[in-house]
């Protein structure tokens, strides 16, 4: 597989924009300014890692991308519509419709099945019945778990799980898939498998954002963003693209080192 | 999110705890029964008392001393001891007055001991005259009323309740047999067919005496009661009005005449009351059943933070996490209503035994309904509690 180059990527729709986002949150009387005036455009199937230490302001950026929280001035704009101002139950909507989420602990329901999981967010976009139940397996099967349907989470490795999990993010077929850490829980053979996954997707044309404090993760991004004390501080395309597949081989070969090596 | 779907996931939430399901729902399933029981025995007793006071025969019209009469009189008139009793001399006046197409029959009431061989048995006497058995629809299986001429004679004959039949005579005709009574010789001459018991107490351990020899086995002139039937329908308000005339002049006010329809009136007032009274100590149970509902579904709502944080991510809006959990608690009142139901019936029919019961209709709507609001009345505040859930928190929660 060959990286595409990101001089097409950049001419590419834009799906989500943040135009001078700010978020200030208040901790007794304390004032925290997470985001202090974000500008980031998304593009249509562009795989974009936003990069940034713990406290950088990147998980803020990351919900308020998500919808699953409003800045405190600015705008957000989802496929030319804007959001920013939204009652909480249509963002609701909206990121039922717009948005999948892949997150570092899976966040899978117990005592529920694989299929179940996948068939989540339909159940909320109201579709019932045959066709649910069909997507939700065409899902399944195109992170490989066309065998593990009826699984309950703990019957499934780590990253087995996250593909559930990416599964589910995948099946309203939405803008954007926003992976959150998705490898942070996973040992290196599972991390690698993930990232082949979400590369795969993003190959056939889904837009990705990862969201990483893991330089070798946001490596395998086409364009990364570098977030510190609110801001971006660099946007730029990544050179030398890792292809977890290319990477596979290696990796198992030296998992299996380190085990006969205890 | 259709009604379907919530349904199919609160059911899938409560079988994933099911022994916590199902202590929740005991809460209910006793609070359900016991309204359902109590009902069904105030409504059974207060059936039965209906039956056996419409039973006594029909246009009677009953006398007692004592002003029992609501708003009567305004003196201390609620029956006395002190009160006047009639004699039966009361009893011919108004026979005399009213006529002979309506017929008066004095009553005597007093416990008696009985004893037959080495049998004894505690019992009591309604002693009347020669009309008793007209008046007070009995039905002999074998033998006889006593007749005019025993009343005028004070004869020592006696005819026995099935009770008394079965307790002193078992497996044998009693006519023709001597029965002690208070240590006095009587002879049965008849029987009587049964009439089951009521609460106060069983007609059929009773033995009918002349009113005459009742007086003197109890020592007394007095006359607790006079029984009067009304010639038809029509007649039962002029006796009443005509007994009061007639009585004025020797009782002032003091004395009551009711209709056999203001008796069962009376009774069933009182009997109504006391099933609402029932009806209403078993549902502070329900009620507490659903302060258990509303309890566990608190505590299910903050283990499920997270549950709520990953459905509200991929889509679920405010109107969903709370009809989910809704459901989830009226589900759980009204699976334990239905439980409930089934359980107070069968306790009301094995009940039956001993106590008269009847499970109608409006209780077990009244319950169940009752269930059912109570699960939407407390469930909806700990849903509302997660529907308000911030998706970001309810995420991060471990």
């Amino acid at each position: 597989m060959t990286a595409p180059a990101h001089e097409d990527l950049s001419a590419g729709r834009v799906v989500l924009e943040t135009l001078g986002v700010t978020k200030c949150y208040h901790l007794g009387e304390v004032e925290v300014h997470a985001l202090r005036g974000v500008d980031l455009s998304i593009r249509d199937g562009e795989m974009l890692a936003i990069m940034g230490p713990s406290g950088s302001g990147k998980s803020t950026l990351m919900h308020i991308v998500g919808l699953l929280d409003r800045p405190s001035t600015g705008t957000v704009m989802v496929e030319g519509e804007e959001v920013s101002d939204m009652a909480a139950n249509e963002l609701a909507a909206v990121r039922n419709r717009r948005i999948g989420f892949v997150f570092q602990s899976f966040n899978l329901l117990a005592r529920t099945s694989a299929l179940a999981n996948v068939e989540l967010p339909l159940v909320y976009a109201g579709i019932s019945g045959a066709e649910r139940s069909r997507r939700a397996r065409a899902a399944l099967e195109r992170v490989g778990l066309g065998d593990r349907l009826g699984h309950l989470p703990n019957q499934l490795s780590g990253g087995q799980q996250q593909r559930v999990a990416i599964a589910r993010a995948l099946v309203t077929e939405p803008s954007i898939v926003l992976a959150d850490e998705p490898t942070g829980n996973l040992d290196s053979v599972s991390g690698v498998e993930v990232m082949t996954i979400l590369q795969e997707l993003n190959a056939h044309g889904i837009t990705v954002v990862l969201v990483t404090h893991d330089d070798t993760v946001s490596r395998h991004a086409t364009r990364a963003v570098h977030i510190r004390d609110g801001r971006i501080v660099r946007d730029e395309p990544v050179r030398d693209r890792i292809m977890a597949a290319d990477r596979r081989a290696a990796v198992v070969a030296a998992a299996q080192g380190e085990d006969a090596a205890e | 999110m259709n009604l379907v779907e919530s349904l199919r996931i609160a059911l899938r939430a409560l079988g994933a705890n099911k022994v916590r399901s199902a202590l929740t729902m005991l809460g209910v399933i006793i609070g359900v029964a016991a309204v359902i029981l109590l009902v069904a025995i105030g409504t059974g007793v207060q059936d039965e008392i209906t039956g056996s006071i419409e039973g006594l025969g029909s246009n009677l019209v009953f006398v007692f001393a004592g002003n029992f009469e609501e708003g009567g009189g305004g003196g201390p008139g609620g029956g006395g001891l002190s009160t006047r009793q009639f004699s039966v001399d009361d009893a011919d006046l108004l026979q005399r007055r009213l006529g002979p197409e309506h017929i008066v029959v004095p009553v005597v009431q007093g416990p008696v001991t009985l004893r037959v061989g080495n049998r004894t048995l505690r019992s009591v006497t309604a002693a009347a005259n020669e009309n008793a058995g007209e008046v007070f629809s009995a039905e002999y299986l074998g033998g006889r009323g006593y007749r005019r001429s025993e009343v005028a004679a004070a004869a020592r004959v006696v005819a026995i309740g099935a009770t008394v039949r079965d307790r002193l005579f078992p497996n044998q005709d009693p006519v023709g047999q001597t029965i002690s009574i208070n240590g006095q010789r009587f002879t049965v001459i008849g029987h009587v067919a049964a009439q089951g018991g009521s609460l106060t107490g069983d007609q059929d351990n009773q033995v009918y005496m002349p009113v005459t020899v009742a007086q003197r086995l109890l020592g007394t002139t007095d006359i607790g009661l006079i029984a009067i039937k009304a010639s038809s329908a029509d007649e039962v308000d002029a006796v009443q009005r005509q007994v009061r005339q007639l009585l004025r002049p020797r009782f002032g006010e003091e004395f009551s005449v009711f209709t056999q329809e203001q008796t069962l009136g009376i009774f069933q007032q009182i009997l109504g009351t006391l099933t609402f009274m029932l009806a209403g100590i078993a549902g502070i149970s329900l009620l507490v059943g659903g302060i258990g509902i509303m309890n566990i579904m608190l505590v299910s709502v903050s283990e499920r933070t997270r549950e709520i944080g990953i459905r509200k991510a991929v889509g679920a809006r405010t109107y969903d996490i709370m009809s989910q959990f809704v459901i989830e608690a009226v589900l759980l009142s009204v699976l334990g209503g239905m439980v409930g139901i089934a359980l107070g019936s069968a306790g009301a029919a094995v009940l039956q035994q001993w106590v008269p019961t009847q499970v109608t209709l409006w209780a077990v709507m009244l319950a169940f309904g009752f269930s059912a609001a109570v699960g939407i009345f407390f469930g909806v505040y700990p849903a509302y509690k997660a529907s308000r859930l911030d998706p970001i928190e309810a995420l991060r929660y471990e």
